[in-house]
């Protein structure tokens, strides 16, 4: 514990180590080495398969960057917890094969994470007044903590919590494990200073999900899967000519990146 | 010291509907209009490629930056109320064109017997049938002396509908015809017709086909995109005020915007308005703008805080039932008006529900109102179900049958799952005022500048539950017609309670409008009893909520006050309706 708190003594080297190792375990045994890989070395296999057979062609996809988490454990943490929540299925990727956790990332860095567009006036609701509160979302409106704060408090905690009951980091534990912390943490068992912990759990699903189903043009929902998987069509301009069909019309996506381009 | 600007005919605070229809009223007229609007200039520009929904419907791009202002609210006076601090629980509308550019289109006239609730209600089922609490009062007016203005608002904005079977008289017919349709739409109303109720399709100011309105103005026909609700519209297909009225009065030259003003203060002799003092939000310079005629058509929140702060019209006090200011205050309240109903899951179904626009959709009026005798039911007034096909988007809709976990592999099966395979269909219900439920300025909590903010008291009474359960009930006989597999309620528990949340933009009353100037603050013309030149005009000037959406009401009472505000221009001043004292008060 005393080398996870102190980020000079700690090398990267070894958790990015463990954590391809464990990769199967994270995310039940189901994700492949490239999907993982992209999430912290900067590179991953071309999945497009245009330029021909080079399969170890790698590219270097700027988005892959962290911003908001200096620390690259509470990073690990976030997307092991992300990718329990949307895991990857038969339907398609789940949050890391969807860039969830960098979205994440890129959120908590602007706007949202210091909740600058939210009326942030003294006296907020202390714990116990937040506890009274019947809905998550209102839970962390009025909380003193901001949602950088909040989430950084919120992964950490579910990593000592691992740390403490099984000898083993969050990312590290087996399924089983981790889906024991996360149920505490959505029944409101795990003790946070700034929030209940099932308001975190409600604030993680949602951010989550706006990471699997927002705009690529925010570092989620890679290559629209996050909308196929929902066949959401996008930012497509016009249903004037289908809307009154009888039968499911399967469209492929647009992004704004396209939209935008035409216009 | 406030710098004093050179005198204009009219100031109008706000560039909503209200501000809108009121501009371009006076300036065909010739008058000289300024209208001040805190928010950020904008234009159909701004909407072209914004098909983005986390920026709009999930982080509320075009929704009030409450950084800078917002309000309390709370359950009842025992409670301190908590600041609303997030969009998440406040959709309030903001930059040019206020709430009108991203409301859905939702167009309804109200009632004959919402304007005569007080005396109809007395009528039919006598006095003791209305609740103790229960401050429901004649508006000062009937319908059919409104429904000229109906007319034109519909006119103005375009709208496409159809005849409500159950619904009051018209002097035309819509001037678009309805919007196109779909399967869940029409199942809908199979079913419906099936238990006997006369759906009909939801009238809408998103244009059916490309329209030009009698001011000149050309709306282009709806794509059905999908991005409607929360959004301005990409082709100017959506009937709002940017598009109409507000062109309209730019056209005459007699129309001068100013954006990033922020109105303070209502500057006053006692008798008459002068001006308004506002500030720039920029530069934070003060002005007075002075006006023969000053116009408050802010949102609810603002006329009332402004009134308040200006010291117009005697504050409403629930304990002695005394005063004005702040009294009746109603809404769409989210869990108990709006978010509530049926939804079925269907496991053989699957609809193209990622299509659509704000206001596509139908609706049963079977209930609304006084439609039903109500004589064996514990609750006056009423609602209407709705379904909507308003363009479902992936952030927003994640919805599993209740008893689904909440996260992992089963939950993420069933969400994709259901997707496209899952109705809701929602009661919209009436919220009729009671003595408890007003508005006034909080004692802690301060906006930027350092006023204090608006409060809310919010305190539901039991006809407000049992009317929303009623509502629930039906939905429920709806959907299970309609063959969902699953149906799951979202139920009102006996013991609701006001959640604090603001989330429809049907907020209501404060400065309310009657025949008598003990209970309301305006008269029918929307202009102060108090106060003659000074006109307080949109949703806080009705006096109850009626089961409808508020925005076409609020566009017919623009256009009468337009009319009164020319009369007295034109005139000699004075009241444009004289003051009648009611045995009730």
């Amino acid at each position: 514990m005393a080398n996870n708190n102190n980020p000079k003594t700690e090398s990267h080297d070894p958790g990015r180590r463990n954590f391809l190792k464990n990769t199967g375990l994270v995310v039940g045994g189901v994700a492949g080495g490239s999907l993982l890989g992209g999430l912290f070395t900067n590179q991953m296999k071309s999945d497009e398969g245009k330029k021909g057979k080079s399969e170890d062609a790698v590219k270097v996809d700027p988005a892959h960057a962290r911003v908001f988490f200096g620390r690259f454990e509470d990073f690990i943490v976030l997307a092991t917890a992300t990718e329990l929540i949307f895991p990857e299925d038969d339907n398609g990727p789940g949050a890391i094969g969807l860039d969830v956790p960098y979205f994440i990332d890129k959120q908590l860095a602007g706007t949202w994470g210091i909740n600058g567009d939210d009326y942030r006036q003294a006296p907020f609701t202390n714990l116990e007044g937040l506890k009274k509160i019947e809905k998550a979302d209102e839970k962390v409106n009025h909380s003193r903590a901001n949602r950088g704060k909040i989430f950084l408090e919120g992964l950490r905690l579910m990593n000592a919590e691992s740390m403490k009951r099984f000898d083993a980091s969050f990312d590290q534990a087996t399924e089983e494990q981790q889906h024991e912390i996360m149920s505490d943490l959505e029944a409101g068992k795990l003790d946070m200073k700034s929030i209940p912990s099932d308001a975190f759990f409600a604030l993680l699903k949602q951010a989550t999900l706006e990471g699997a189903f927002s705009d690529p043009l925010y570092g989620g929902n890679k290559n629209m899967d996050g909308w196929r998987m929902k066949e959401f069509a996008g930012a497509r301009p016009s249903y004037a000519d289908v809307i009154e069909s009888e039968e499911f019309v399967k469209l492929d996506p647009i992004s704004l990146t396209d939209y935008q381009r035409k216009k | 010291m406030a710098e004093e600007l050179k005198k204009v005919d009219v100031v109008i605070v706000g560039t909503g509907w209200a501000g809108g229809i009121t501009a371009a009223e006076l300036t065909k007229k010739g008058y000289k209009v300024v209208a001040l609007e805190r928010g950020k200039e904008q234009s159909r520009d701004d909407f072209i490629g914004a098909k983005d929904e986390l920026k709009y419907s999930i982080r509320y791009d075009m929704m009030q930056d409450l950084s800078k202002d917002t309000v309390t609210a709370r359950g009842s006076m025992k409670e301190t109320a908590k600041p609303v601090r997030n969009n998440n629980y406040a959709r309030f509308g903001n930059d040019t064109g206020g709430a009108s550019v991203h409301w859905n289109g939702v167009s309804l006239r109200w009632l004959p017997y919402d304007f005569e609730i007080h005396s109809q209600t007395v009528e039919k089922y006598g006095a003791k049938k209305i609740p103790e609490n229960c401050t429901i009062q004649d508006w000062g007016i009937t319908y059919d002396e409104l429904e000229p203005y109906y007319d034109k608002f519909e006119k103005t904005a375009g709208v496409s509908g159809e005849e409500n079977p159950v619904g009051p008289p018209r002097s035309d017919k819509y001037p678009n015809p309805p919007l196109k349709t779909t399967p869940s739409i029409e199942l809908f109303k199979k079913a419906s017709t099936n238990l006997g109720y006369h759906p009909y399709r939801l009238p809408a100011a998103n244009m059916s086909e490309s329209y030009t309105n009698p001011d000149g103005e050309t709306i282009n026909a709806c794509m059905y995109c999908a991005f409607c609700e929360e959004y301005g519209c990409d082709f100017g297909a959506k009937g709002d005020p940017i598009v109409t009225v507000l062109e309209t009065a730019r056209k005459t030259g007699n129309f001068e915007i100013r954006n990033e003003s922020t109105v303070t203060e209502v500057i006053h002799d006692g008798t008459k308005a002068i001006g308004l003092k506002y500030i720039d939000n920029i530069t934070g310079t003060e002005y007075i703008q002075p006006a023969d005629i000053v116009v408050l058509a802010g949102f609810v929140f603002t006329n009332n805080k402004l009134l308040l702060k200006s010291k117009i019209g005697k504050p409403y006090n629930p304990e002695t039932q005394e005063g004005v200011i702040g009294k009746n205050f109603t809404g769409h309240f989210s869990n108990i008006s709006t978010y509530i109903g049926a939804r079925g899951f269907f496991d053989n179904e699957k609809w193209n529900l990622s299509m659509g626009t704000g206001a596509l959709g139908a609706k049963v009026d079977d209930f609304a109102g006084d439609n039903v005798d109500h004589t064996d039911l514990d609750f006056l007034h009423g609602y209407e179900i709705r379904y909507y096909h308003l363009g479902q988007r992936p952030i927003d809709n994640n919805h599993v049958p209740v008893g689904t976990p909440a996260w992992g592999k089963e939950y993420k099966e069933k969400n994709l799952f259901y997707h496209n395979r899952s109705l809701i269909i929602r009661a919209k219900t009436a919220f009729l005022p009671n003595r408890y439920t007003y508005l006034d300025l909080d004692p802690t909590y301060k906006d930027e500048l350092g006023d204090p903010l608006i409060r809310a008291t919010v305190h539901y009474e039991e006809q407000d539950i049992k009317r929303a359960q009623h509502g629930v009930e039906t939905c429920k006989e709806i959907m299970t017609e309609m063959g969902a597999d699953i149906i799951d309620l979202v139920d009102v528990p006996d013991d609701v309670k006001f959640d604090s949340k603001f989330y429809t933009n049907h907020f209501l009353g404060g400065a309310i409008m009657g025949e008598d100037p003990k209970t309301s603050a305006v008269n029918t013309y929307s202009q102060m009893w108090d106060m003659e030149n000074l006109f307080v005009l949109g949703g806080s000037s009705f006096p109850h909520n009626s089961n409808h959406d508020p925005t076409e009401t609020i566009g017919a009472f623009a256009y009468r006050a337009s009319e009164g505000m020319i009369d007295y221009l034109g005139g000699e001043g004075g009241l444009l309706v004289e003051a009648k004292q009611t045995s009730k008060a």
